[in-house]
């Protein structure tokens, strides 16, 4: 499942050859840095860095904002990846584990930290990591290895906070940030492993290196975890603003014609095969749709599937990987699967689709996270592009050609 | 002080004592109405807080009365400390030190309340369960200690207390006590969320 | 500064005193719980809004003035571009 391709021969920034040990990750990008705290956080302002985890925030300012906080602060790679559609994290980990904490290294001097968490999906492979992490010489952060619970909602910041203070895996409520109280109320710095990375490849090869590839305001590449009717589904790393259709390309383009493409992830957006095919993957282009790059999950559906049950199948999910705490998220998404359900069955009727839309007004942002928002993108861009297909469920009919199923949950 | 003063203070210290009973009775079963986020007794949710707010704040005055009027009559033998450090008391040590306790647990519990706002939610819940310690130990003071135990009135009045109690305990514990039919609200965390990270 | 209704919805039960406090402001959607808009309080609502801010139950609402942390986020290092 695991293939990389350059967008041309050499600008792959992170790369795919070679092995994970130490001394092959020395041989490759040199050795250690030793720079100041100073110079982490310039390297990355410099570099325009934004995080990789979905959210797309500034790095440099996270890392002001947590040296600024009173206390001692902590900080954390999150490779957790709930997101079942995504494996860009545990290809990182499994390909450049070191170059992960290289970064988290640099990451905790720029905010004086002396304790850092590798946070990890339970499918990695532990002992492979623990391992790793002995081949390195001492470094200025104690780095502990932690596995997060298999659970969607357990890669949301605010989650992996609690669960490293010792409780459980689901979201804050927001103020206070983590970055000011976070694992065990200290200033937390949670980052996405593949920003980490990028960040170690910067402070080494600078920031102009960094902002040669993407655009102008996201410089840089991107993993994205390409699936579904594609020759080769696996994890591509493509510029910022590379065309959708060069990154399907990178995977073997599609192997026919499509329906419908998901960008982002279970929280992403949908777009007709048409929009895909003349979209670009940065956030200033994609935000025409609705749409951003997300945690870089790129789904191709062909025609023959039908968007509605992969739609059904994953709002099902969403609203069972609820962390439960929040009235209109834990009432609000099993509401929205059921009726999600009744237009994929074909029971449903003419209330069903003004009842979908009033139920996602009711539901998008309300709750301790963007679990409910994120869902509600899903359906509601799922509802237009799959609007034909809609039309034909309540006539009784479905365009479906084969029962093969797409998106994992 | 004279004998008619000190005769005055010892019924009035007896009387506000049973009044606090019938008080804290009315006033658990409040918060027991409060909790079940009903409207109820003609009045909106927000009524039946604001009147359960209301008895318990009577309830503290009726305590006052009760310990002080005690405290200074000559004949009871009450110090100030006896009534809030327990079984320190010259006279019947165990039945007045659980009057002790309750009184004390009255005062924790009207103080947080009163900076519920400033102390956060879990402390204010954690220390409020202990209403439910207040009544047992306020029953038991009154039959241990109360002069008029063995009057029938008084034992009339803790019974009927009592099964006010029992029903009120039987309905905080029914399947039917939160007004919950039409949603679910979120109290339990999915087993895959409780991880116990390495 | 402007006031404004917040809400730790991990503690919201949707017992719904709020809304019945402040109507003008608050309504309850299908499961009961809180609906309301991110304006400002009006000026002559203030006092009914600390009102309900007093009444909830589990201490979920709250009023505060605009977030202070994105105005620490928003502050910019020394030398950057």
């Amino acid at each position: 499942m695991t293939i990389m391709a350059d967008v041309e021969a050499g600008s792959a920034l992170i790369g795919s050859d070679g092995d994970a040990s130490f001394t092959g990750h020395l041989r490759r990008y040199g050795d250690l840095l030793h720079l100041s705290g100073d110079d982490v956080v310039e390297q990355a302002a410099d570099s325009g860095l934004t995080g990789h985890g979905g959210a797309g925030f500034p790095l440099w300012r996270k890392l002001n904002a947590v040296r600024e906080a009173r206390g001692c602060p902590i900080v954390v790679a999150n490779g957790a990846e709930g997101e079942p559609a995504s494996a860009k994290d545990r290809w990182l980990l499994a390909r450049r584990p070191h170059l992960v904490v290289d970064g988290l290294q640099l990451a905790a001097r720029a905010v004086g930290a002396r304790e850092a968490i590798l946070y990890v999906n339970a499918r990695t492979s532990l002992p492979l990591l623990e391992n790793l992490l002995h081949e390195r010489p001492r470094e200025r952060a104690r780095v502990e290895l932690v596995v997060a619970p298999h659970a969607f909602i357990a890669g949301e910041e605010s989650a992996v906070a609690n669960a490293l203070s010792g409780g459980a895996a689901v979201p804050r409520s927001k103020p206070p940030s983590v970055i000011e109280r976070g694992v065990r109320n200290r200033p937390t710095l949670v980052s996405n492993v593949e920003t980490l990375a990028l960040l170690a490849l910067i402070c080494r090869r600078g920031a102009g290196w960094f902002r040669d590839v993407g655009t102008a305001d996201q410089p840089g590449t991107m993993l994205f975890t390409v699936r579904g009717a594609v020759g080769r589904p696996g994890i591509v790393e493509a510029a910022h603003g590379a065309a959708v259709n060069d990154v399907l390309g990178l995977a073997g383009g599609a192997t026919r014609a499509l329906r419908a493409v998901l960008i982002g992830g279970y929280h992403g957006t949908w777009l007709t095969a048409a929009e895909a095919a003349s979209a670009r993957l940065s956030r200033s282009d994609l935000a025409v749709f609705g749409a951003t790059p997300g945690a870089g999950v790129v789904v191709a559906l062909a025609d023959g599937i039908c968007g509605l049950a992969e739609m059904s199948r994953v709002v099902s999910y969403l609203a069972r990987e609820s962390a439960g705490q929040c009235g209109p998220c834990l009432n609000g998404l099993p509401r929205l699967a059921t009726l999600v359900r009744e237009l994929a069955t074909g029971i449903a009727d003419r209330q069903t689709l003004p009842e979908l839309q009033r139920i996602c007004e009711l539901v998008a942002g309300r709750g301790a996270c963007h679990h409910p928002d994120g869902s509600v993108r899903f359906v509601r861009s799922g509802l237009r592009v799959f609007a034909e297909e809609i039309a034909r469920h309540l006539q009784g009919r479905c365009s479906r050609t084969t029962d093969q199923i797409v998106l994992p949950t | 002080m004279s004998t008619s003063t000190a005769t005055a203070l010892w019924y009035l210290g007896r009387a506000s004592g049973v009044v606090d009973l019938v008080l804290l009775t009315i006033v658990v079963g409040l918060g027991i109405a409060t909790r079940s986020g009903r409207a109820m007794l003609g009045l909106p949710r927000f009524g039946v807080s604001a009147i359960h707010r209301s008895a318990s704040l009577l309830a503290l005055v009726f305590l006052g009365v009760h310990t002080a009027s005690l405290t200074l009559d000559p004949q009871a033998q009450l110090r100030w400390i006896d009534a809030v450090i327990p079984f320190g008391s010259r006279f019947r040590p165990l039945w007045t030190g659980l009057g002790a306790l309750a009184f004390d647990a009255v005062v924790a519990l009207v103080v947080t309340s009163l900076l519920r706002h400033h102390i956060g939610r879990r402390v204010w819940r954690a220390i409020h369960w202990a209403a439910y310690a207040i009544w047992p130990f306020a029953v038991l003071h009154t039959l241990g200690d109360g002069t008029d135990a063995s009057r029938a009135w008084l034992v009339g009045c803790v019974v009927v207390c009592a099964l006010a109690m029992l029903a009120l305990l039987g309905w905080r514990t029914s399947e039917s006590y939160l007004d919950d039919t039409d949603r679910v609200a979120g109290t339990r965390l999915p087993a895959n969320v409780i991880g116990r990270p390495r | 500064m402007s006031q404004h209704l917040r809400i730790d919805w991990t503690a919201c039960d949707g017992r719904g005193l709020c809304a019945e406090l402040l109507p003008e402001l608050i309504r309850r959607d299908d499961w009961g719980f809180p609906v309301f808009s991110d304006a400002p309080v009006p000026v002559d609502l203030l006092d009914h809004a600390r009102r309900a801010v007093d009444v909830c139950p589990t201490l979920a609402l709250r009023l505060a003035s605009p977030s202070h942390l994105t105005r620490t986020m928003q502050r910019t290092p020394d030398g950057a571009g």
